[in-house]
């Protein structure tokens, strides 16, 4: 995969400035994000899809709010259409891999022990047993964990995140850093909800808006196979989307990065780009 | 928890630094925290001892500046605080905001001690 690039990540040193502080020790400026080797092992990998017109799309969510159903789902649905490829990470076992594969798709495993999220390390060396060119959408499931997997750029192109009507309609008021992230909410397992009679659907998109988050919230379940064609429709949009950002040798990042974008100054400014049509979220261009 | 993750990755920034400088030690480490970063600064502190062990990094101090989270409004220009699960405009209520600060995580500078050099500069000399 990385006959070109190499992998070599070197780290920058242009950012520093020395200066002398009242003690006579050196005091020096760094200005950069803790995270700055990630995002740019991230980079590197967002690099690594455009190249191949990959669509990278990250599934966040609590532990068991149906992100590898849905994606069990979505692939029989999809099979045909797209290439699809899967990313699976979990704490331990080959669990999920094995249920996607069994799909008939490519899914590597990553086990990440006693790591409580995904970085964007761990999933350079999963594209390794991938084939980039064979794949038009590739789903990295995170770890399941609504708190650390916010804070990693994995070099995605959208952040979706999943949010079980059994878990509460006030989960993006508890979680904000994770559902403020989000380009995608999906409302899952919308079945139970005669049964849970307390989650309010239009609640949960209100507290996604106190966070002054556009993201569209579709509701769905893969149970039943209930409301997916929304979630279909969403995929093709942005399989277009990418395809026709890779025809212009563009590069798209999730609205909101783990660190604000004004941090990014190593990166150059960012620019807003129009929405294309029929597509009304936010991105910008790197 | 991630922080020990972050933590992890703020000492390689910090050894690199001080490699470059040709630093035996560092005395003081100062990061920039916003509550919208994810990283919760008590827990950051914690693992910063612990990662910290064996490290150029040993026995420095860590500062973390907390920094408030604030908003612009895109419907009616004012600049308000926000609270982490209700970004919305302080004047006009409307949720169309943008963050002007709040997810910072940044590690602002780093104090070197240069070979020779202890904590406490001998005054005598
Ligand atoms: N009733 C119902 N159960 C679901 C739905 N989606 C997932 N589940 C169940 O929820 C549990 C966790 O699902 P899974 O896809 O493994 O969640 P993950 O941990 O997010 O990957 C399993 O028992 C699923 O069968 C749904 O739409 N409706
Ligand atoms: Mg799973
Ligand atoms: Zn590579
Ligand atoms: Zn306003």
């Amino acid at each position: 995969m990385c006959e070109t690039c190499g992998c070599n990540i070197t780290p920058g040193n242009e950012h520093l400035a020395r200066r002398k502080n009242a003690l006579g020790g050196d005091a020096v400026t760094v200005l950069k994000n803790l995270l700055s080797e990630n995002d740019r092992a991230a980079a590197h990998n967002r690099e690594h899809f455009d190249r191949h017109g990959v669509l990278a799309l990250n599934l966040m969510s609590a532990p068991g709010s149906g992100k590898t159903l849905l994606l069990e789902a979505s692939i029989e649905a999809l099979k045909n259409e797209f290439r699809i490829g899967v990313i699976e990470g979990d704490l331990e076992t080959e669990n999920d891999a094995a249920r996607i594969r069994a799909k008939g798709v490519p899914a590597v495993q990553i086990t990440t022990g006693t790591a409580c999220h995904l970085d964007a390390h761990m999933v350079h060396d999963a594209l390794h047993h991938l084939k980039l060119a064979d794949i038009d959408i590739l789903f990295i499931e995170n770890v399941g964990n609504l708190v650390c997997p916010a804070s990693f750029d994995l070099g995605q192109h959208r952040n979706i995140a999943l949010l079980s009507v059994t878990e509460g309609d006030d989960k993006p008021a508890k979680y904000p850093v994770m559902f403020r992230a989000a380009d995608l909410v999906l409302l899952t397992k919308t079945d139970l909800l005669p049964v849970m009679d307390d989650f309010d659907p239009a609640r949960a998109e209100h507290c996604l808006r106190q966070l002054a988050n556009p993201a569209p919230a579709l509701r769905l379940s893969a149970k039943k196979k209930d409301g997916l064609d929304a979630w279909f429709d969403w995929l093709r949009r942005e399989v277009a989307g990418q395809r026709e950002r890779a025809k212009r040798g563009q590069t798209l990042r999730p609205a909101i990065q783990p660190d604000g974008a004004r941090m990014h100054a190593e990166t150059g400014a960012h620019h807003s780009i129009p929405p294309a049509s029929g597509n009304h979220y936010r991105y910008r261009q790197v | 928890m991630h922080e020990l993750s972050v933590c992890q990755a703020l000492i390689g920034q910090i050894e690199d630094i001080a490699r470059q400088h040709r630093a035996t030690a560092v005395r003081r480490v100062s990061v920039r925290l916003g509550p919208l970063s994810g990283v919760e600064p008590d827990l950051l502190s914690q693992a910063f001892s612990l990662a910290s062990a064996g490290t150029v990094a040993q026995n420095s101090r860590l500062e973390i500046e907390r920094l408030p989270i604030r908003v612009r409004c895109e419907s009616c220009g004012a600049e308000t605080a926000a609270e982490p699960n209700k970004l919305v405009c302080g004047e006009c209520g409307d949720w169309h905001t943008r963050l002007l600060s709040g997810d910072e995580m940044v590690l602002a500078s780093v104090e070197l001690i240069q070979n020779g050099e202890c904590g406490v500069r001998n005054e005598n000399r």
